[in-house]
């Protein structure tokens, strides 16, 4: 039940994204969520769309784990883009009723719906790829310079892998608890509302208590091995900038170019 | 009739996903009204996933359980009454505890299946003296116990439900010596009283060896035997093939047997051994 959220999940693989450097695929992303909403003719838009396709493919993830991810929104992009078809200004083509449709609504229509696609399967494709603790990681080294500002990177990098690390586990307790409950007959999948809610209090009571217990465990094993912090500490695990980044960085760069290209030199579609 | 029987019973996690891989694998087995059934295999035999599908927690793959000679997954919507009649007791079941006070714990079950106000109080302090708890206890909060109490108290809750089969997965584990022995007695005279089905599994092959009538090996998800417990302590290759032991005890008569004493295989106990051995002894004239 609970393990079938896909959402953010590492997929092992053997892939070049999968042996990409995370900051690198982490600031790829970032370039790819701008480009995404600064493409403004069909040119542009179609461009896009196929190099993030051309990078699913390239992620040896099966097609079916994307579109897993992209059942949760699916209401989202239905409505939105039913919103915008109706919605648009300018000479209607049919209209019925208070619903008109115009070329402009349409193209906003279209625009809404492969943008949000596009944007969760990128986004899909970084999670799917890239461990979690290689992305605090990616994400610590990437914040360093706003410790000048004294903001402690490390020590939120650390809440977040710890955060992340434990969402299996207590995830795996809860599913116990809760076979542990049903044993003794506690029922979870019907009633109504109120009575659903009373019946998580068998869970949520030994959850928090369980919760509470692995944190003091977990601090006194990090005191036990002197931990104190980020100051001085260093890697295992370096992270290093390989040929297959450059090589990915400079597509990303291309495909930048590409819809700039297309964005200055190709008229924008009426919106 | 048996009145529990499991027929190719399997179990798959994660299928069709790169973390697949066998839980449970085509397990049949009878087991009689009234056995004292031990489980015993190394960690990650899949003895949990097992006693977790026979009362309906998890749903096998493939294969069938039947209880009472009715397949429990006929009617979905029965499944809690099978969860009734089959009493589970997890692994560590007192990080199940919640409630505010040991005697509402303890009444959760059977305040679940729609029991009266008095049935419910009369179940809860018959099932407090089965596993030894003071009936002081029971106003106290479940979370200002010790270790041991509280284990008590969580396998109270589930003996409260009277269930025709009570499963217990590890019921002794990371408790002190005394307090194993005491769970242990307790559960044995629990099974004499009722005369209700107990399936234990454990670690323990001492407690397997003093309590049970019958023991199921698991090896790699498979059953590597089922018989009664001296025909499984005597065969000790299978057991040590499986990374298991036989008992102290019965280590020690199978090495004197080897060294040329006639003692029979697959004592079980030091009562046993110790009775053999004078006979022993005697029939050589030396005592």
């Amino acid at each position: 039940m609970m393990r079938d959220v896909t959402l953010g999940q590492y997929f092992p693989a053997k892939s070049v994204l999968h042996s990409m450097d995370p900051r690198a695929k982490i600031l790829s992303l970032i370039a790819y969520i701008v480009l995404i909403f600064c493409t403004f003719n069909y040119f542009a838009l179609l461009l896009t769309a196929l190099s993030v396709i051309c990078i699913v493919l390239l992620s040896a993830v099966p097609f079916r784990m994307y579109l897993k991810s992209l059942k949760v929104i699916i209401i989202v992009i239905v409505i939105t883009s039913l919103l915008n078809l109706f919605y648009g200004s300018g000479e209607p083509i049919v209209q019925f009723w208070i619903f008109k449709i115009t070329w402009q609504g349409i193209n906003n229509a279209v625009f809404v719906c492969v943008r949000i696609i596009s944007l969760i399967m990128v986004s899909s494709v970084l999670t799917f790829t890239t461990s979690p603790t290689d992305l605090t990681d990616a994400l610590e080294r990437l914040l360093k310079p706003l410790t000048v500002f004294h903001i402690k990177v490390h020590e939120i990098a650390m809440m977040m892998t710890i955060a992340l690390r434990f969402v299996p586990t207590l995830l795996e307790e809860t599913d116990k608890i809760m076979s542990a409950q049903k044993a003794r007959g506690a029922d979870m999948e019907s009633g109504s509302l109120s009575k659903r809610v009373k019946a998580l209090i068998p869970v949520l009571v030994p959850l928090f208590v369980s919760a509470f217990r692995r944190a003091y465990d977990l601090a006194v094993a990090m005191e036990c091995r002197c931990y104190q912090g980020g100051n001085g500490r260093t890697r295992m695990k370096q992270l290093h900038i390989q040929k297959s980044d450059i090589f990915c960085m400079s597509f990303v760069l291309l495909i930048i170019i590409g819809v700039v290209l297309c964005n200055v030199f190709l008229p924008t579609v009426p919106r | 009739m048996s009145i529990l029987r499991t027929e190719n019973l399997t179990l798959l996690y994660s299928a069709k996903t790169p973390f697949e891989h066998i839980g449970v694998d085509s397990i049949s087995i009878e087991i009689e009204k009234g056995d004292f059934v031990g489980i015993i295999g190394h960690t990650g035999s899949g003895k949990s996933s097992f006693t977790q599908m026979l009362n309906g927690l998890i749903k096998p793959t493939s294969g069938k359980v039947y209880l009472d000679g009715e397949d429990i997954w006929q009617d979905q919507r029965k499944i809690r009454d099978v969860r009734f009649k089959v009493g589970l007791v997890f692994q560590y079941p007192e990080y199940q505890l919640f409630e505010e006070t040991v005697y509402k714990d303890i009444a959760f079950g059977p305040t679940n299946m729609g029991l009266s106000e008095n049935e419910i109080k009369e179940r809860v302090y018959s099932s407090c003296k089965f596993v030894g708890l003071d009936n002081s206890l029971l106003e106290k909060s479940p979370f200002d116990l010790s270790g041991g109490e509280k284990r008590r108290v969580a396998i109270a809750g589930v003996i409260a439900m009277d269930p025709e089969i009570l499963i217990l997965d590890e019921p002794t584990a990371g408790l002190d010596p005394m307090g194993r022995d005491l769970i242990m007695s307790q559960l044995s005279a629990y099974h004499r009283k009722r005369n209700n089905t107990v399936i234990l599994v454990s670690h323990s092959m001492e407690d397997v060896a003093q309590n049970c009538d019958k023991v199921l090996v698991m090896n790699k998800s498979k059953c590597a035997m089922f018989d009664t417990t001296k025909e499984v302590f005597s065969n000790s290759e299978l057991l040590y093939s499986v990374g298991l032991k036989t008992p102290c005890v019965t280590e020690i008569t199978q090495s004197l047997k080897e060294k040329g004493f006639s003692l029979p295989s697959g004592i079980l106990n030091v009562e046993d051994a110790v009775i053999e051995i004078t006979e022993l002894l005697k029939r050589e004239g030396k005592l």
